[in-house]
């Protein structure tokens, strides 16, 4: 870790920009050399998102095509110069389609992870750090609804919520609110038998203070692992949904949509319908696993054992 | 022995609050969401009177708390109730569908197993090689694969382009279920009958589905063997076994493998669920006429009894997969007896 561009206290370099990327790039040399294989892993799958965050950002830029329009082209052209995608069975542009299509995923995702960490992880710790009647009951509740197939679940509330962007994000963000509970539960109940904590409680501080101070800083290291395995999950859910027709209205483009009304001109031959939608959901999801995978191993090497 | 019986029987007593709550999370959601099984048969279209009428015959005017412990007293005594929206029991789709989709989830975990258990012995076995790498990448790729999206590369692949096989439903134009049908599997059914042309056309029609199961779920499992040949390949009585001159192949196929086992059974359970998960997917996919898509029909009919029977089927199934692997896991393995 040790670099010589980074003196230890160097007061001039905290300010300075160039000081500071300085910094920056010896760390990640060295963190290369440190990590192997793992720091690439988790660089490709940085890589990877952040090209899809950089489509969903500027679609209107970077699409040739309006996403809607039904005159982009000949009706189910094989792909071509102008359209390097192909165009679907309503003459629109896919490779437009795609990039508008990211918004809509990548925005569900990262909404249903949020929320249902931020349901999970305060009632994890909450049951974990309480213990007694409501750390069993919640865990029961939790492993029910985990044990689950979760698609299952997912399925029986957008059918009921109906089609829309907010519902499909709420019906992906149920199935795992018991993913984070779990974990965060499980790690409460570690770090809380730790000597510091009891100490902690020795000098005659809240409960609060040692939930907030004590346990959830050493909880969170892991939950930003799961977070993003969690997003890659969510992906393939929200896909799921919307390739079944629960997801979302016509009006929106999405991968998961485009992929089911591409399985009705499969006979025929349209490879492109299928191919590029389903390519850029595996890819995205694979980006995530890549980016989770890699800071495991980097911030927790014991997580996930090889 | 009397150990083993005693957690057998804590196990089985566990799951019954287990379902409990899945059901009581499934009744609550599907009645305070917009939408009825009257409004949905009748199409809104229908005046007020006629609407009250069905609904008072169906119970549904009764309050949800009397609905909810009327129905769980229906199904301690294992009755399902009757559909709200056509003339039958929920047991007779149930019955009719369950057979499909557990056939192909049996084929597909069978699949899983073939390609996932041997990939990942023979990968630990090539430790940091090119093959060892290359295997690892396929199996994270696979895991990152919508089993949706498998499915319909191969129907093109294989389907389409090659015109090799099948892309949709359980028979041919040329097969008639009912001169075999039976158990409802299939293969099972026509091997019964003795009818070996059928056979054939239900096993090529059963391949694509079940593979695409296979294939995707395959990932998890490479992954497990690989780290656990890993440990097992450092053990004594590997070295042992290497010493005696035992060929390579026997020690790492034969010794090893056999203990690396245990985990990966562990995660069949555990992996059972998603696989349930993935076969609704493909069973839309393939037009398979399972479960799945019995769920989806009915989710859009809001025929409440008959969706809550497919989630006790599936919740039972859960449990009785995962109580199986713990039971097995205990007899095999005598320190995890509680």
């Amino acid at each position: 870790m040790a670099s010589p561009m980074a003196p230890p206290t160097a007061a001039g370099s905290r300010f300075s920009v160039a000081g500071g990327l300085a910094r920056l790039l010896a760390r990640f040399g060295a963190a290369h050399k440190k990590y192997g294989v793992e720091w690439w892993i988790l660089i490709a799958g940085a890589v990877v998102i952040l090209f899809a965050i950089f489509m969903a950002s500027f679609p209107a830029t970077l699409a040739r095509y309006d996403p809607l329009d039904q005159e982009a082209g000949p009706q189910m052209a094989a792909p071509s110069r102008a359209h390097p995608m192909g165009t679907d069975n309503l003459s629109r542009d896919v490779l437009s389609r795609m990039i508008h299509g990211s918004r809509t995923i990548l925005g569900v995702a990262f909404a249903a992870a949020i929320l249902s960490s931020l349901i999970g992880i305060p009632l994890g710790l909450l049951s974990g750090f309480a213990g007694g009647p409501l750390d069993r009951v919640l865990s029961l509740i939790m492993d029910s609804i985990y044990s689950f197939p979760g698609l299952i679940l997912a399925i029986a509330f957008a059918a009921m919520l109906g089609p829309g962007v907010v519902n499909i994000t709420l019906s992906v963000a149920v199935i795992y609110i018991p993913t984070y509970f779990r974990l965060v539960r499980g790690q409460t109940l570690s770090i809380k038998e730790e000597l510091y904590v009891e100490a902690a409680r020795a000098i005659g501080a809240p409960r609060r203070t040692i939930l907030g101070r004590y346990i959830f800083p050493n909880v969170i290291a892991t939950v930003v692992v799961v977070f993003s395995l969690n997003i890659a999950d969510a992906i393939m859910t929200e896909a799921a949904l919307s390739y079944i027709g629960l997801g979302l209205p016509a009006g929106i483009p999405d991968w998961g949509m485009d992929l089911s009304m591409g399985k009705k001109f499969l006979p025929s031959g349209v490879w492109w319908m299928i191919t590029f939608p389903g390519a850029m959901i595996s890819l995205l999801a694979l980006g995530f696993t890549m980016l989770g995978e890699g800071l495991s191993e980097i911030l927790n090497p014991r997580l996930l054992e090889k | 022995m009397k150990n083993l019986l005693r957690y057998a029987l804590t196990r089985i007593l566990l799951t019954i609050p287990m379902l409990w709550i899945l059901l009581t999370l499934v009744f609550v959601v599907l009645r305070i969401m917009p939408g009825d099984p009257v409004s949905a048969m009748l199409g809104g279209h229908a005046p007020e009177r006629v609407i009250e009428q069905k609904k008072e015959e169906l119970g549904l005017n009764r309050p949800i708390l009397a609905q909810y412990l009327d129905y769980l007293g229906d199904l301690a005594r294992l009755d399902l109730g009757n559909s709200m929206i056509y003339n039958q029991k929920v047991s007779q789709p149930l019955l009719e569908k369950l057979p499909a989709t557990l056939e192909l989830t049996m084929v597909g975990m069978a699949f899983t197993m073939l390609i996932g258990i041997p990939l990942g012995a023979y990968a630990a076995s090539r430790r940091r090689t090119g093959r060892d790498f290359g295997i690892r990448l396929f199996g994270n790729v696979a895991y990152c694969i919508p089993v949706f999206w498998m499915g319909l590369m191969l129907q093109l692949v294989f389907g389409i382009w090659l015109d090799l096989l099948p892309i949709a439903g359980r028979t041919g134009p040329r097969v008639f279920v009912k001169d075999f049908q039976n158990t409802g599997f299939y293969l099972l059914d026509t091997l019964l009958a003795g009818q070996w042309a059928s056979f054939a056309d239900v096993a090529l029609h059963l391949l694509l589905p079940s593979l695409t199961l296979g294939i995707v779920l395959s990932g998890i499992f490479i992954r497990l063997t690989r780290a656990n040949m890993l440990d097992t390949l450092k053990a004594d009585y590997v070295l042992a076994a290497r010493a005696r001159g035992i060929p390579e192949r026997r020690v790492v196929y034969g010794h090893a493998l056999k203990n690396a086992f245990i985990p990966v059974l562990t995660m069949l359970g555990l992996q059972f669920a998603a696989l349930l998960a993935g076969a609704i997917l493909t069973e839309t996919t393939f037009s398979w006429p399972g479960m799945g898509r019995l769920l989806l029909e009915r989710i859009y009919l809001r025929d409440y009894p008959t969706i809550q029977g497919v989630i006790v089927v599936f919740a039972f199934f859960v449990s009785l997969v995962s109580l199986a692997v713990d039971l097995i896991y205990a007899l095999i393995d005598p320190r995890v007896r509680y």
